[in-house]
């Protein structure tokens, strides 16, 4: 939701990255307010997952260019799991497997860890237990998740459930969800966009990356922005999802270069 | 991300340092008069003499394998002192008498044994360097007939089971290594327990290897008669040199009819540095018997150290519905080598067996796991499942995996799983978005994948393994 006079969280300017030594992102302005739900939408190869691995800090990524301001401090000054720490999540598109680790062990160390950095208190196993039951029954999880190892043998449904948990437990300020809506029958994508917009307020804000606008009937975003070649071509408001659905995204690259020939 | 990479490993080992204790060192070289003299100076009867120059003619005849997938320069095994055993200042009947130097090294080791014994109720045989120095909780073990000494002493107490099992289970020629130890042994543990006895500790020997260039050869024997069990912990450490060490123990285990015996070893001799230099050549053979009917043999090692380790813990699984167990963590790191599995061997019928094994590989280091599971014909049905999993860190190591596979009754089944997987920045970074910087990661991904082997360890060896595992590879991933 837009709030009048809300802060500022994030602020991309310029933002140009490569890997492999083949740029990918080509000069990215954004600005995210505390409060509001940004949808960043464009077909394959576009560049929005990019966008969320850069911001996030995966070093398979190069920032060649421009600069980003997060809370008010430079994102780049500070190393992957410091961005986590202050605050910045991402919701993975595959959520990464850990065979042998128990998943109650791995969400505590890092609702530990976040709890820490913020000069909270910080929960023993059995405490933690019954914080984190609660947290599951918002998502609908089977108290099980917590015995098995981290993401191990789930399925896509369930992995994602468990990226909306431990956001739930971290409490971000931004909540980058890298398509957190692909592979997800209608009753998980259900039950997963509840939790998120449970979790939504005027003191934090989301990004959703996504390809298709099935998504946003669920989480209303108040911005919608489509990427093309690694750049934002063209922002609007919820309505623009809409018009992307029913007339493709090749409409707004046509559009752009008609306007650009003008 | 791979100099990062590189850093986690580099880490100085801790235990590098040398005990200023007069020595008494026999002079260099082998040849019967060494053997004679090992034997005259442990005033050693006559059958154990014929045992030794027996096992020196064997190995005179035999070559060293070269079948393991290590590299090393050939070994002058003249230029090895065989016997050093340090000079005690007096004669010991507590161990407040011990040389208090010793005692500081083992604090230095982070293991107080003499605290730790009576804080784990564990009994603490002291091998430090050849001869046994001090042994604990021996009286009251001998309250109900546990045996638990140095075999020196045993073959003094009680040479009738000492010459009725040793080198039954791994004979004289059995190997070259094997060979050369029963020629040169100095000393080691001896274990027995007695019909129905359940051992009410585990039992523990802590080894050390203290003077430079001295071979060191232990000999271990344990032996559980009907409806016995023990638990018994090896742990190793051995202080930095840069001259090569050799270190070739034998370990023979012997279990009668219903009898149990687990052997868990954490062994973390000194690996050489980071550029290979220096480092033991652990060249270990290690062999239990399942004599009796639904005995249990089973080994749990963590191999941490060493520069080259060559070691295969095995089953021989004889009596009907023995049970054999292998479950293992190698690592390695730097410019370490280990080829390093296991042998079951099944003759009984309904005899059964599981071997779990861990490779991690980072540096340039290189991990086997080699593996044999040879069912006879007499091993009707006879089942084994084996699961080999290899983590790779880094780009610069490697894993192999060589199981071998003989089956001779139809009537067997053998499984047979493995995997490789590698500590990616994928993995680091899901960590890391979540607040977790990399060497915890790393920590909680290692033991992840161990996981299976650390829960066959006693609880205070777990902890240690899981600590050892941490500093062992901290700073090979970031």
């Amino acid at each position: 939701m837009i709030y009048q006079d809300s802060k500022t969280l994030l602020e991309v300017r310029g933002l140009r990255a490569t890997v492999n030594g083949i740029e990918i992102l080509k000069g990215i302005d954004l600005t995210v307010r505390s409060g509001e739900i940004h949808a960043i939408m464009g077909t394959n190869g576009s560049g929005k997952s990019t966008l969320a691995k850069v911001l996030a800090g995966h070093n398979a990524y190069k920032v060649t260019g421009g600069s980003v301001t997060f809370e008010g401090g430079n994102l780049f000054d500070l190393e992957p799991e410091e961005r986590a720490r202050a605050g910045l999540f991402l919701a993975f598109q595959y959520p990464i497997e850990i065979p042998g680790v128990a998943n109650s062990h791995f969400l505590r160390l890092a609702y530990n860890t976040v709890q820490a950095q913020r000069g909270k208190e910080e929960l023993d196993p059995l405490e933690f237990e019954d914080f984190v039951r609660e947290k599951m029954k918002l998502l609908e999880m089977n108290p099980d998740f917590l015995d098995r190892g981290v993401n191990e043998g789930f399925s896509g449904g369930e992995k994602k459930r468990n990226e909306i948990l431990q956001m739930a437990l971290l409490e971000p300020r931004l909540a980058i969800l890298d398509e957190t809506d692909s592979g997800l029958d209608i009753d998980a994508l259900k039950s997963v966009t509840n939790g998120v917009n449970q979790l939504t307020n005027k003191d934090n804000a989301t990004i959703l990356v996504t390809h298709y606008q099935r998504l946003l009937n669920y989480i209303v975003p108040d911005y919608v922005h489509v990427m093309e070649s690694g750049r934002i071509i063209k922002t609007g408001g919820k309505e623009l999802a809409l018009e992307l659905e029913t007339r493709g995204y090749d409409w707004v690259s046509v559009e752009q270069r008609t306007a650009a020939r003008v | 991300m791979s100099a990062v990479l590189q850093n986690l490993v580099n880490q100085p080992y801790k235990h590098g340092f040398v005990t200023d204790i007069e020595s008494d060192i026999a002079p260099r070289g082998l040849s019967e008069d060494t053997i004679k003299l090992i034997s005259a100076k442990k005033d050693e009867p006559e059958w154990l003499l014929e045992f030794r120059l027996k096992a020196y003619q064997q190995w005179l005849k035999m070559e060293e394998p070269k079948w393991p997938n290590v590299k090393y320069p050939k070994i002058d095994f003249q230029a090895i002192s065989y016997y050093s055993a340090p000079k005690p200042k007096k004669k010991l009947s507590s161990m407040d008498e011990v040389d208090p130097e010793l005692l500081r090294t083992f604090e230095k080791l982070g293991v107080p044994m003499h605290e730790r014994a009576a804080l784990a109720g564990v009994a603490v045989d002291v091998i430090f360097d050849s001869v046994s120095v001090a042994t604990t909780y021996k009286q009251k073990l001998a309250e109900v007939g546990i045996i638990f000494c140095s075999i020196s002493e045993a073959v003094h107490m009680h040479p009738e089971l000492v010459k009725q099992y040793l080198g039954t289970v791994v004979p004289v020629g059995d190997n070259y290594y094997a060979a050369l130890n029963s020629a040169v042994f100095t000393d080691g543990t001896f274990c027995f327990l007695p019909k129905g006895v359940k051992c009410p500790m585990d039992l523990s020997t802590y080894f050390r290897i203290n003077t430079e260039e001295s071979g060191q050869f232990e000999r271990t024997l344990i032996i559980a008669e009907e409806g016995a069990s023990v638990s018994y912990l090896e742990g190793c450490t051995a202080p930095k040199f840069d001259t090569n060490q050799l270190h070739a123990a034998v370990v023979e285990l012997v279990a009668l009819d219903n009898a149990d015996i687990k052997y868990s070893t954490v062994q973390n001799w000194y690996a050489g540095d980071e550029n290979g230099l220096g480092g033991i050549y652990n060249f270990v053979t290690k062999r239990g018997l399942a004599k009796g009917v639904n005995s249990r043999i089973s080994w749990t090692q963590v191999e941490t150290g060493s520069a080259i380790t060559w070691k295969y813990p095995s089953c021989v699984l004889q009596g009907d519905n023995s049970v054999g167990e292998f479950y293992s963590v190698a690592v390695t790191n730097n410019y370490q080598q280990a080829d390093t599995g296991t042998k079951m061997v099944h003759l009984g019928k309904n005899t059964r067996s599981t071997i779990v094994s861990k490779g991690i590989s980072a540096g340039h280091s290189n991990n086997s796991y080699r593996g044999l599971v040879r069912i006879a014909p007499t091993a009707a049905g006879a089942r084994n499942y084996s699961q080999c999993d290899s983590m790779l860190i880094g780009g610069e190591c490697s894993a192999n995996t060589f199981p071998y596979i003989q089956v001779r009754n139809h009537t067997a089944k053998v499984e047979h799983e493995a995997s490789t997987s590698k500590i990616g920045e994928d993995q680091l970074f899901y960590f890391a978005q979540r607040g977790i910087g990399n060497e915890e990661a790393v920590s909680m991904i290692i033991n992840g994948f161990c996981k299976d082997v650390f829960q066959q360890l006693p609880m205070e060896f777990a902890v240690e393994a899981t600590k050892l595992l941490g500093f062992k590879l901290e700073g090979s991933v970031g």
